[in-house]
């Protein structure tokens, strides 16, 4: 089959969209998924007003769940398991967990699965499919937001009670934190989101995948169990670092060290753009192996 | 004039079954051999052959260009690879080699209501709908006063679109499109949705959008919409491009090309749906004296004589028969069925024909698609087989009215008879008096 010639860059300059069959790996187009923000943003407003359309105690479901998860983990992990969460109170130790890992497991789920997920409107029209994803971490967000000024209301309690708790300057990283939990959410989830087009396996696997992470993160016991011969390969799991830094700064106590969230931070990133890189790669092919 | 769209040897191909033929496993353990420079463990003899036979080119070599304001309409029966063209052209999917440019911003309309979300009111789905098709926020605020009032759903649009009738969401969903504004528009199918007023404003819409100078790229079955909306047209056939040259050449090439179509046996046919447990073997045509027919005469009585078999072991005394006539640009005629004439079959035989008669064939000289459905009642109307174009009918000018006379054949679909008087305003008069 007869190749066209190569285009020059005088070409390129007087057409506005080429359609190639290959892109490079790193063409990944980001300046057009700043030129849909306003498509993140009405997939979140969807996303956010949809959710809870319907139900009988609506917007109630946000606090509801991370309050019913923890009491469980209180009592299964706390008094029947008698894990020792060295001086700091039980109750706040689990729910710190809890509503970080929603924020980093929902952010995930959702962004593995998104091609099978939107694949008739995919199939229909042509958009950056990375706005999908990240209005998929909007959305946590707000949610996230809810629960955490409901944590925030607990913690409050407590410390009037005289629990010793002792929130100190290290609460500036929080942003940070978050953001690094998104990045890694769209980084691992792109990475399943692409390699669920060839291999089904993936979708069954990210489920209970996911499960599995939680228990090697931190959610249900703390780090300072850990012997210091095992404790590099929990570190090497970037939530360690971003849970065990979130309670350090609202408790004051912790045995994680700079480095080692420096660390995490770094295996973030790589996972991140490896994501986006192979999310750019299927999205334009993904159709085609339904 | 500059091109505005150009398609250079454009080729798309799609790999039947062979995606998911493999495991992880699998993959892995042939790219590690790759690597190492042995022999893939995973080949099989003669892969070259099987992925040969396995591929489905749905575009082959496609070349052409379009210019600023023209409308180009694309023919071809489903399956020809129109879809796919629009695809690629749209960024939906990348071709497989070949290239394709495009000056401008493409607004493609591929779906009414692409992204409506049930739970959400028909304002935010008017803001949602316009920015997935690629309008910024704040063109849909400025057009949104003007959208609201072309769709006529005005005081619903504080209700959530899921308690909208059809044709209300059709309705918005254009109402968006309507106001996308882009310099070159691309429309598929759209047209199949909605009542015949509804398709009327749509083409109304985009023959608006071509006399305003913009570049509209047009798919469509519908061979009338194409002949008055496009200015050129190309034909696909089996993912090749037969033909190039004006909207009323592409439409003639196309129908003198499916008139050629050989209608195979049709107990062999695989274009066909339904459980299959009934199967129609064969089609053909008799007259009053029961000598078969391979052409018919406008007027004469026809039998059309429908061989089947039974399959299955049941006697499905409740089928239902139903036969299409379309014209060859496939716009239906008329639909016959024995529910309609009260007929029924009875159970049914290992093997038998079903008959239908026309005592006066009310068609003009063409050539008709004729299609066949087979149904049990008693199963809720399931389909037992089905033929879209199980085989033509090819009309020739007959004695309908037995004048002698028959209306032009450009001026109707049907002969209709009818009985025609002077009511002078003397004769009611007396009408009126006695």
């Amino acid at each position: 089959m007869a190749e066209p010639a190569e285009l020059t860059a005088e070409d390129l300059s007087e057409w506005s969209t080429v359609i190639t069959p290959a892109r490079g790996w790193f063409d990944l187009r980001l300046a057009q998924v700043w030129e849909y923000r306003d498509l993140i943003y009405l997939f979140f407003r969807r996303d956010f007003v949809a959710s809870y359309k319907q139900t009988i105690l609506g917007p109630f479901w946000f606090f509801a769940q991370p309050v019913m998860t923890t009491l469980v983990f209180w009592v299964i992990f706390g008094r029947i398991g008698k894990i020792v969460t060295k001086g700091v109170p039980q109750f706040l130790f689990f729910m710190a967990g809890i509503i970080l890992w929603n924020f980093f497991s929902s952010c995930l789920i959702r962004t593995a699965t998104t091609f099978t997920a939107n694949s008739g409107l995919f199939g229909k029209v042509y958009f950056p499919r990375l706005t999908v994803p990240l209005s998929v971490v909007l959305t946590n967000l707000a949610t996230f937001g809810f629960q955490f000024v409901m944590f925030l209301a607990f913690f409050a309690v407590a410390w009037w009670l005289g629990v010793p708790v002792h929130p100190n300057w290290r609460l500036i990283i929080l942003p940070v934190l978050l953001l690094e939990m998104a990045a890694l959410a769209i980084g691992v989830g792109c990475i399943v989101a692409a390699l669920t087009v060839r291999y089904r396996d993936f979708a069954v696997i990210i489920q209970f995948g996911v499960q599995l992470w939680m228990y090697a993160s931190c959610v249900v016991f703390p780090l300072a169990l850990i012997e210091p011969k095992t404790r590099i390969w929990f570190i090497l799991n970037p939530m360690v670092p971003i849970i065990e830094s979130f309670r350090y700064a609202f408790i004051g106590y912790g045995v994680i060290q700079l480095w080692e969230l420096v660390l995490s931070m770094g295996i973030t990133l790589v996972l991140f753009f490896g994501g986006i890189v192979m999310f750019s790669r299927v999205e334009r092919t993904h159709l085609d192996s339904i | 004039m500059a091109a505005i769209i150009r398609v250079e040897n454009l080729s798309k191909r799609y790999r039947l079954g062979v995606i998911n033929r493999r495991m992880l496993y699998e993959d892995l353990q042939s790219r590690w051999a790759r690597w190492r420079g042995q022999p893939d463990p995973n080949a099989r003899i003669g892969e070259r052959a099987a992925t040969a036979h396995g591929e489905l080119w749905a575009l082959k070599d496609i070349n052409f260009e379009v210019h600023q304001g023209e409308v180009l309409g694309v023919i071809g029966h489903n399956g020809s690879g129109k879809s796919t063209l629009l695809k690629i052209l749209s960024q939906i999917t990348a071709p497989t080699t070949g290239r394709a440019l495009i000056k401008g911003n493409v607004a493609s309309l591929l779906e009414v209501g692409t992204g409506f979300h049930p739970e959400l009111t028909g304002r935010d789905n008017v803001f949602l709908n316009g920015v997935i098709l690629g309008m910024r926020r704040e063109d849909v605020a400025r057009n949104f006063d003007e959208i609201v009032a072309f769709s006529g759903v005005e005081s619903f649009i504080d209700t959530p679109v899921k308690r909208y009738s059809s044709g209300m969401r059709v309705r918005l969903a254009f109402a968006v499109a309507a106001h996308l504004d882009p310099e070159i528009l691309i429309i598929d199918e759209v047209l199949a949705v909605g009542d015949q007023s509804f398709q009327q404003k749509c083409l109304g819409k985009i023959s608006e959008v071509a006399r305003g100078g913009r570049t509209v790229l047009f798919v469509s079955h519908n061979a009338a919409a194409v002949e008055n909306l496009c200015s050129r047209g190309i034909v696909l056939e089996h993912g090749q491009m037969i033909f190039s040259g004006t909207q009323t050449e592409a439409i003639q090439f196309y129908s003198k090309r499916e008139d050629r179509i050989e209608i195979a046996d049709l107990a062999e046919r695989k274009d066909r749906s339904g459980t299959g447990e009934v199967r129609v073997t064969g089609m053909h045509f008799r007259d009053a004296k029961g000598e078969a027919l391979s052409t018919a005469f406008a007027g004469q009585m026809l039998e059309i004589h429908i061989d089947f078999k039974n399959l299955s072991g049941q006697s499905f005394p409740n089928l239902v028969a139903t036969l299409h006539v379309r014209t060859h640009f496939d716009a239906p005629v008329f639909v016959q069925q024995n529910r309609l004439t009260g007929d029924s079959f009875g159970a049914l035989p290992e093997h038998g024909t079903l008959v239908c008669r026309l005592p006066r064939l009310p068609l003009p000289a063409s050539v008709y698609r004729l299609g066949i459905t087979l149904t049990s009642e008693s199963r809720g109307g399931k389909v037992l087989d089905s033929l879209r174009h199980a085989t033509d009918l090819p009309v020739e000018t007959g004695d309908f009215f037995g004048t002698g006379n028959l209306p032009a054949v450009q001026s109707g679909v049907c002969l209709v008879d009818a009985e025609w008087r002077l009511e002078s305003e003397t004769a009611v008069a007396r009408a009126g008096l006695s």
